[in-house]
C-alpha cells in the first residue's frame, strides 16, 4: 500500500514527520481523512487531534489548538499553532500592545527630533570605534 | 605609603570589575548555545510555512489577497522594530537603530509618515523620545521568546495595512550570522515581495476549505507571524554573541588596566622604600 509523507511543524519546535497511510484531522468544515493522492487542499483546522496512521498499522495522536493542513501531491504539511487562537483573544493581545506603548508615550519628555537622534548615536558609534582602534594600539 | 594604598584599591576594584565581566561573558556563551537550539528548532515551521505560502502566492486563485499585491502610492509605513530588553551589548542596538533612522528620514524627506511597533524595552526607550508614531510596543520577551508575546504588535500592523492606514511594513532586527557578527537587517514584510526561492509555478489550484478568501488571509497572517518570531531569535542570538564580545573585551581592558597599575604600585613602593633607607642613612650619618 502506497504512503505519502507527513509533516507535523509547531512555530516553536518540529512534532513529527514521516510517511503515513492516512492523516485524520479536524478541518474547519469537518473530520478529514487524507489518504495518499489526495487532491490538493488547503484548509484550516479547529482546535482537535490529529491522528496520523504509520505504515506498520500503529496510529500516532497528536493535539494541536488550531493550525493550517495543507496537502500536495507529495506530502501533508500541518501547520499547527502553539497557542488558543481566537479572534478576541488577538484583540486582547493587540490591545495590550497598544496600551504599552500610549503609556510609554504618556511620560515621555520633549521629543527628539529625528535628526538630533542620529547624531548621538553617530556619536556613540564613533566612540565605541575610538575606543576599538585604542585597544588595538595598546596590543602593540 | 598613602599613593600606594590609594593604587592598591584601585586595583582592587578593577579587579571586581573584571570578575563582573568575566562572569557576565560566560553567562552569555551558554545562552547563545540556547538561543540557537531555539533558532534551530523553528526552523521546520518556518521552511513549511514558506513552502505554503509559496504555493499559495503561485496558485490560480481567482482572488487577488492585498498582502500580495503592491500599492502604487506609498503614504504611510510602517516598521516592526526588534531591540534587546537590556544594555552591555555593544554598538548592537546603536547600529540597528542608526539604519532605521536613515530610512525614516528619507520617507519623512518624501513626505511619508511612518508608524512603528517596538519589541524590546531598548527600542521603546529610543522610540519614545523620538517624534515617531509609537502606535505597539512589547517587552521582556525573556529567554525563551513565545509567539504569543508577538501577536499583539503583529496585529496591530497588519490591521492598518489591511485599512489602507499605511502601504508598506518592514522588519528591522539583527541577522545572527556567526558569533562575532550580527548584520543589522531591514525586511521587507508587506507587500509580500516575490521571490524565486518561493515554490516552482505550478497550474493547478487548491481546493480551499471553507473558501479561498479566509484560508489565504489566515496563511499569510501566519507566515508574518512566523517571520517575525524568528526575527526575534536570530535578535535574541545576536543578543548574546554581542554582549559576549563586549564582556571579553572589556575584560580584557580590565586585565590592561591591572598590569599598568600594578606597575605603577611597584614604583611607589619602591621609591618610598629607597626615601626611607636614604632617610635613615642620612640620620645615623648626622649622629
Amino acid at each position: 500500500m502506497s504512503t505519502i509523507r507527513c509533516d507535523i511543524v509547531g512555530a516553536e519546535s518540529e512534532i513529527f514527520h514521516g510517511q503515513a497511510k492516512l492523516v485524520i484531522a479536524t478541518g474547519e468544515a469537518g473530520e478529514l481523512g487524507i489518504a495518499p493522492r489526495h487532491a490538493p487542499l488547503i484548509t484550516r483546522l479547529k482546535p482537535g487531534q490529529v491522528r496520523v496512521q504509520l505504515e506498520n498499522g500503529e496510529e500516532q495522536c497528536f493535539y494541536v489548538s488550531g493550525g493550517i493542513l495543507e496537502v500536495q501531491p507529495q506530502v501533508v504539511t500541518v501547520l499547527a499553532d502553539t497557542a488558543i487562537r481566537a479572534r478576541d483573544l488577538d484583540e486582547a493581545s493587540a490591545r495590550r500592545a497598544k496600551e504599552n506603548a500610549e503609556r510609554l508615550l504618556a511620560n515621555r519628555a520633549d521629543a527628539v527630533e529625528i535628526a538630533q537622534a542620529q547624531a548621538e548615536l553617530l556619536q556613540a558609534v564613533a566612540q565605541l570605534r575610538a575606543i576599538e582602534q585604542l585597544r588595538k594600539q595598546m596590543r602593540h | 605609603m598613602a599613593g600606594a594604598r590609594e593604587i592598591r584599591t584601585k586595583i582592587k576594584s578593577v579587579a571586581n570589575t573584571r570578575k563582573v565581566t568575566r562572569a557576565l561573558e560566560m553567562v552569555s556563551a551558554s545562552k547563545i548555545r540556547k538561543a540557537q537550539e531555539l533558532m534551530r528548532a523553528s526552523r521546520p515551521y518556518a521552511r513549511a510555512m514558506r513552502q505554503v505560502a509559496g504555493h499559495v502566492a503561485r496558485a490560480n486563485t481567482e482572488f487577488k489577497h492585498p498582502f500580495l499585491t503592491a500599492r502604487e502610492s506609498v503614504k504611510r509605513v510602517g516598521y516592526i522594530i526588534i531591540s534587546t530588553d537590556r544594555g552591555l551589548c555593544g554598538g548592537l542596538n546603536s547600529n540597528l537603530f542608526r539604519k532605521l533612522l536613515a530610512e525614516i528620514r528619507e520617507w519623512n524627506e518624501k513626505n511619508v509618515e511612518v508608524d512603528i511597533v517596538a519589541i524590546g524595552t531598548k527600542a521603546n526607550v529610543f522610540f519614545r523620545r523620538l517624534k515617531v508614531n509609537l502606535v505597539g510596543s512589547a517587552s521582556h520577551l525573556g529567554e525563551k521568546p513565545k509567539v504569543e508575546q508577538l501577536i499583539g504588535v503583529i496585529k496591530i500592523m497588519l490591521d492598518s495595512y489591511s485599512t489602507g492606514s499605511i502601504d508598506r511594513l518592514t522588519l528591522a532586527y539583527n541577522d545572527f550570522v556567526n558569533t562575532m557578527t550580527q548584520k543589522p537587517t531591514l525586511d521587507q514584510l508587506l507587500p509580500l515581495p516575490p521571490s524565486d526561492t518561493l515554490a516552482t509555478a505550478h497550474d493547478w489550484d487548491y481546493l480551499y476549505e471553507p473558501d479561498a478568501e479566509s484560508v489565504l488571509e489566515h496563511v499569510l497572517t501566519r507566515y508574518i507571524e512566523s517571520l517575525v518570531y524568528q526575527a526575534t531569535l536570530e535578535n535574541l542570538a545576536s543578543e548574546h554573541a554581542a554582549r559576549m564580545v563586549a564582556m571579553k573585551s572589556a575584560g580584557d581592558n580590565a586585565k590592561k588596566a591591572i598590569d599598568s597599575l600594578t606597575l605603577v604600585y611597584n614604583k611607589v613602593r619602591q621609591a618610598a622604600i629607597t626615601q626611607e633607607i636614604s632617610e635613615i642613612v642620612g640620620g645615623a650619618a648626622a649622629v
